[in-house]
């Protein structure tokens, strides 16, 4: 091989070399791009899947009380009073009463929940426990640190405890799964308590994030058994 | 991993660890495959009537680590995060991760300037598991659990104890504790040690609470010991400065907590006449 071809080859390996710089920054935003279309896809599947919760004019408006958060020293939380149509069926009412805490509060700064997050199923079983299923945003979009989390987590627990007495506990699945933690801190393979009426132990300080260790394998097997709402 | 992990740190603390305690830690958990060493189902006050509790007295403090006491001896400390999960994330690219390590190494020398031998679960830019963290303490006898965060949220300045609620009781005819209910045993204690730490952050950090909050952080309910969460607000200050200065008041909050509980340290009792932790 003279001098020429090697001059040749050297140039097409460099103006290959170059090209490929070029190339596989923007290969990687596209396959970028379509992993989130499919993850976007596959929660849009299973949103589509489940139906809505009716919202029926027939309801009566009643006043409910949504736990947002506060800067105030009362703590954390605070209830607001709003006017909604609500069903009179617990787990109808659960989810109409999550979907507008998850709506969030006139003040951004107030949410406890992230914006992009969604309900996407509420069961609840014949033992009182309910069962919300979650969006993934509700664990990657919520800060991290186990004071936001167990704020989060306080907020939909106190909330359904003003204006769903049916529930007792909640146990939070995402995306049908259940996880470990909320966001690494908070654990969520036990139940929440949320209702102590009716209930044969107390926790010692009563907090919506108290465990109770209702086994979910146990939740799971009486929820195929109900039928969903 | 847990499993594999605590049967070597076994063997490495055999020097002080009894043999027989170290027989029955190793069988409890090959035994099980995911449990702990029998041990009584209450440890609060109560056990010391038993006549088989320990009280380390604080006077003891200066005596040498070579000899072996009963009663509270080690601290193990967790830096959280760490590797691919850098944590909270602040906007003047403040990591938790990295930032903890140095609130770590910090308390790690004031507690061993009380007499304390500190382990920690990770030095490096690693992220062992809640298993493996859980794992170092549950392989030690006298020791208790801490572990260290930074929040992402809250008012900047200020630091929280976090412990866990009192577990129901399950029933267990294995007579062997569940290592997803390892704490439970201890709850009492944690409580009582995350008020202590909590008195002294709150005299040092205004606006942070006068009493340990409860909550179920995952890292403590496998943790077979007394064990507490601290979390520092936050990483959102303006500058990394701001959490720097706290650095020196939480290590020495912290530590001063953990020798006021050291008299509150009672060794549970173990089926068949032994003690643990």
């Amino acid at each position: 091989m003279n001098a020429r071809w090697r001059l040749w080859l050297g140039g097409a390996l460099l103006v290959a070399v170059i090209g490929a710089a070029l190339y596989f920054p923007a290969l990687r935003r596209q396959v970028n791009v379509a992993k989130q279309l499919t993850e976007k896809t596959t929660e849009q599947a299973r949103r589509e899947l489940l139906p809505p919760a009716p919202v029926s004019s027939g309801d009566p408006k009643v006043r409910v009380k949504m736990f947002w958060g506060s800067k105030s020293e009362e703590g954390p939380l605070t209830p607001v009073t709003v006017e909604l149509a609500l069903s009179s069926d617990p787990a109808l009412r659960a989810k109409q009463v999550l979907n507008t805490l998850l709506a969030g509060p006139v003040d951004p700064e107030a949410r406890t929940l992230p914006a992009d997050a969604a309900l996407l199923a509420f069961y609840l079983l014949p033992d009182g426990t309910g069962v919300a299923d979650f969006s993934e945003a509700l664990a990657t979009s919520i800060p991290s640190g186990i004071q936001s989390e167990q704020m989060a987590v306080d907020s939909i627990t106190r909330t359904l405890e003003a204006n769903v007495p049916q529930v007792q506990r909640l146990k939070i699945l995402i995306h049908g799964q259940e996880m470990d933690t909320l966001a690494g801190h908070l654990d969520l393979t036990q139940t929440f308590l949320v209702n102590t009426s009716g209930l044969g132990t107390q926790p010692a300080k009563p907090s919506a994030a108290s465990i109770l260790t209702t086994p979910i394998h146990k939740a799971v097997e009486t929820m195929k058994s109900v039928t969903k709402r | 991993m847990p499993r594999f992990g605590i049967l070597l740190d076994v063997t490495l603390l055999r020097s002080r660890l009894t043999a027989g305690l170290a027989a029955t830690l190793a069988l409890g958990f090959v035994a099980s495959g995911r449990s702990l060493a029998p041990q009584s189902p209450s440890t609060g006050q109560g056990a010391a009537t038993s006549g088989q509790s320990a009280v380390e007295n604080p006077t003891q403090a200066n005596i040498p680590l070579s000899q072996p006491r009963m009663g509270l001896n080690i601290v193990v400390l967790d830096p959280a995060h760490g590797g691919t999960d850098m944590g909270a994330r602040g906007t003047e690219g403040i990591r938790e991760s990295e930032v903890i390590l140095e609130f770590s190494s910090r308390l790690k020398q004031a507690l061993e300037a009380q007499g304390f031998q500190v382990l920690t679960t990770r030095d490096g830019n690693d992220n062992p598991s809640f298993d493996d963290r859980s794992a170092r303490a549950n392989a030690q006898r006298g020791a208790i659990f801490i572990t260290l965060h930074i929040a992402s949220t809250g008012l900047p300045g200020t630091a929280h104890t976090y412990v866990m609620p009192e577990f129901p009781p399950a029933a267990n005819t294995t007579g062997l504790i569940s290592w997803d209910r390892a704490q439970a045993p201890f709850v009492g204690l944690s409580h009582k040690l995350g008020d202590l730490v909590q008195q002294e952050l709150a005299r040092r950090f205004k606006g942070s609470p006068a009493t340990a909050t409860v909550a179920p952080v995952r890292q403590l309910r496998t943790t077979a010991a007394p064990a507490i969460a601290v979390e520092i607000s936050s990483v959102v200050v303006p500058q990394r400065a701001e959490l720097d200065r706290m650095v020196p008041g939480v290590a020495d909050a912290i530590a001063h907590g953990v020798v006021a509980f050291r008299p509150s340290y009672i060794l549970p009792i173990v089926a068949g006449g032994g003690t643990q932790p």
